[in-house]
């Protein structure tokens, strides 16, 4: 591993590297984890490249703390092939923990003990040698170094989660959830982080019920809901494949809406006017042509596209109307 | 098992459990504050003497004097006077909640001196005695040590020498106070206490706020974190122990002594109340069910295994219950070393105690789970 027993500093050699096919960091294929009747995890298949953020992104109790926890080591998959940097976290956590960093949702810590106290413990039980301030700066803790964490805010404490993440200077590093809970402020500071793990080369395998924050931060986007992984892609391929197409919307006279579905356009009324839907290219050119033409009444105009939160909602209320009829929500334990 | 991984987590845990009053409190504060407390209230009842009011109407007389003397001599009663102008002796006793009363009339000193001299004059003297019916055994103490001492100027009053004579001697050596057995018992106390009270809780609340979870992340295992846990209490004891033995000998001159063979009850004992704590903890899905778990398991402990009592004392149907509890063999074994110097005793409690530590430290390694399944 690169830069063991140094303090984790941004490791321009990785760049090098990633130019050369690399090993995919996380390689999921049908995972299953069941409790009783209940499947938490339902046949999950995914890939985590190296040095990507990739995202798991579902609404509470999808089972996306439970997949993360199994790819951490912390739980026992009930079946399927799972492999973090080429090994099985659960049986081979002891080799995995000093490559990847964890920051667990609702992550606690040792409330008598400071940050500084805090990254010393890791660093002794790592055996590493870690410039504390270095590190305490880094995650922008520097005059908080000497107060006991139960003193510390909210957002404090998940930077002393980054912090002790980082310790071990990781190749992987796991966050579920990092900015529940956070005021907005401290959501910025810790997606700033996130952004600058991401530039020193590492992979992050990041959940969140965030859309914003997926779209903001994640390389990947992986939906799941109940147990299962609805879509994979980049926020733009997700949005592509699932979205609906991009579309002209008119203020004016709802008789518009005639004229244009008589040249073949695919018309819906919307709010105090319609909206079309632009196919080709030269679609918009036609509509507004039409429009001038018909001397039919009408103000202005613009393109509507969809956004993440969009396809989200499409896709996850979809299935949630679906499930009225299902089975019960794959909530986790 | 890295020695060096529980030497680097020690500190840590030392340091949080420094900084939190509470615990600190119960294991090296409050120790202490209770054999303040059970060793002012109980040390008069080290010595057997008889509190003893006396009012004595003749306290002119020499003879009075003389006898009153001679009874404070027997050692079987204190003797506390009261001035004649109290009136009613019986009276003041039953108001001032005192069981035993002496009434000297007046003109014994006369009498008692007629007879001497074999003058006019010499005839029956009657002294008072009250005792209280329902304190029988101190009744007892007191009419016969009055009843001793009237025999004696009997005797000398008809010329006679007494002839069949009682030599008090004690049994063992020395004489063994409320305190010396007071000390092994709040030692036992503690060992059990700082453990169990701060196990119970740690292995609750670290569960739910996931900071097993935590260290699992780190190469800490559980058999170093348990290690370094084990030492922990293993200081607290060895250093309450030092705190107990301090206060006992300094404040009421308890005759203990800290023998080499009471120290393995100081590791082994932190042992087993760390793993029945851990037990009782990981068992309960919250922190407020472990509580009771924890205070159903330490409560009976803490009364019934000798701690403030000696067991010896107990009724005879309460001794098995005691005998039941683990806790009663780690203070039988101190008391066996520190007050007794019985090495014999030493070996069979320390036997106990060890099985019940592995046994216990095994149960709790294998309940407690850092990772999920």
């Amino acid at each position: 591993m690169v830069g063991r027993g140094v303090s984790p500093l941004p490791r321009e050699r990785r760049d090098g590297e990633r130019k050369k096919p690399m090993p995919a960091s996380i390689e999921v294929s049908n995972l299953v984890k069941s409790y009783g009747s209940l499947q938490a995890v339902d046949g999950i298949d995914c890939t985590v490249e190296s040095g990507e953020v990739f995202s798991f992104l579902g609404p509470n109790g999808a089972g996306k703390t439970t997949t993360v926890e199994i790819l951490e080591g912390l739980r026992r998959r009930s079946s399927g092939e799972v492999r973090v940097l080429g090994l099985d976290p659960w049986t081979e956590l002891g080799q995995l923990r000093r490559r990847m960093g964890v920051i667990p949702q609702d992550f606690h810590f040792f409330p008598k003990l400071t940050p500084r106290e805090a990254i010393r413990l890791y660093a002794s039980l790592f055996a590493v040698k870690v410039d504390v301030d270095e590190l305490l700066a880094r995650v922008e803790l520097s005059d908080k170094a000497d107060n006991r964490y139960d003193t510390l805010s909210g957002g404090q404490h998940q930077k002393v989660g980054v912090a002790l993440a980082l310790v071990n200077d990781p190749e992987l590093c796991f966050l579920d959830e990092p900015t529940t809970g956070l005021d907005p402020r401290a959501r910025r500071s810790i997606w700033d982080l996130i952004r600058k793990l991401r530039s020193e080369g590492r992979t992050i395998f990041l959940t969140t019920h965030y859309l914003d924050e997926a779209q903001q931060l994640a390389d990947r986007i992986a939906i799941i809901n109940r147990g299962k992984i609805i879509a994979t892609g980049s926020p733009r391929e997700i949005i592509a494949r699932y979205g609906r197409p991009e579309r002209l919307r008119i203020e004016g006279e709802p008789a518009l809406a005639e004229r244009l579905r008589a040249l073949g356009f695919r018309v819906s009324p919307s709010d105090g006017g319609v909206d079309v839907e632009l196919t080709s290219k030269g679609d918009a050119l036609r509509i507004l042509e039409t429009i001038s033409s018909s001397g039919l009444r009408w103000e202005s105009f613009s393109t509507q596209t969809d956004t993440l939160e969009d396809v989200f909602i499409q896709l996850v209320g979809r299935l949630e109307e679906d499930s009225v009829l299902g089975t019960e929500p794959g909530t986790t334990p | 098992m890295n020695l060096r991984r529980t030497a680097a987590y020690f500190p840590a845990y030392a340091k949080g459990y420094l900084r939190n009053p509470v615990g600190l409190f119960m294991s090296l504060v409050f120790p202490v504050i209770l054999i303040l407390i059970f060793g002012a209230v109980f040390s008069n009842t080290g010595s057997s003497q008889v509190p003893l009011t006396v009012e004595n109407l003749d306290h002119n007389s020499s003879e009075s004097v003389a006898f009153l003397a001679a009874l404070n001599e027997t050692g079987a009663v204190s003797i506390s006077m009261v001035s004649p102008s109290v009136g009613n002796l019986s009276t003041y006793l039953a108001h001032n909640d005192l069981s035993a009363g002496l009434v000297i009339p007046q003109g014994f000193g006369a009498t008692v001196l007629a007879c001497k001299m074999n003058t006019s004059g010499c005839g029956p003297v009657h002294l008072l005695v009250f005792t209280n019916p329902s304190s029988g055994s101190e009744a007892g103490i007191v009419q016969g040590a009055i009843q001793g001492v009237a025999n004696g100027e009997n005797l000398w009053i008809a010329g006679h020498q007494a002839v069949v004579m009682s030599v008090n001697l004690n049994v063992g050596n020395p004489i063994y106070h409320y305190i010396d057995y007071l000390v092994p018992g709040l030692i036992g106390f503690s060992v059990l206490v700082s453990p169990m009270f701060s196990m119970v809780n740690v292995s609750s609340t670290w569960k739910r706020d996931k900071l097993f979870r935590q260290l699992s992340l780190t190469p800490l295992t559980r058999g170093e974190w348990l290690t370094a846990t084990f030492l922990w209490y293993v200081l607290l004891a060895f250093l309450s122990t030092l705190f107990l033995l301090g206060t006992g000998s300094l404040v009421y001159g308890a005759h203990v002594t800290l023998t080499l063979l009471a120290l393995p009850f100081l590791v082994v004992g932190p042992i087993l109340f760390v793993s029945i704590g851990l037990l009782a903890g990981s068992v309960s899905n919250t922190p407020e069910s472990a509580a009771v778990v924890g205070n159903i398991i330490t409560f009976p402990m803490m009364f019934l295994s000798g701690t403030f009592f000696p067991v010896s004392l107990f009724p005879s149907w309460l001794v098995p219950v005691a005998h039941a509890l683990p806790l009663f063999y780690v203070i039988d074994g101190l008391n066996a070393a520190m007050v007794f110097g019985n090495p014999s005793a030493v070996y069979l409690d320390l036997a106990v105690v060890l099985v019940l530590a592995v046994l216990f430290a095994i149960l709790a390694a294998r309940v407690f789970n850092w990772r999920e399944d």
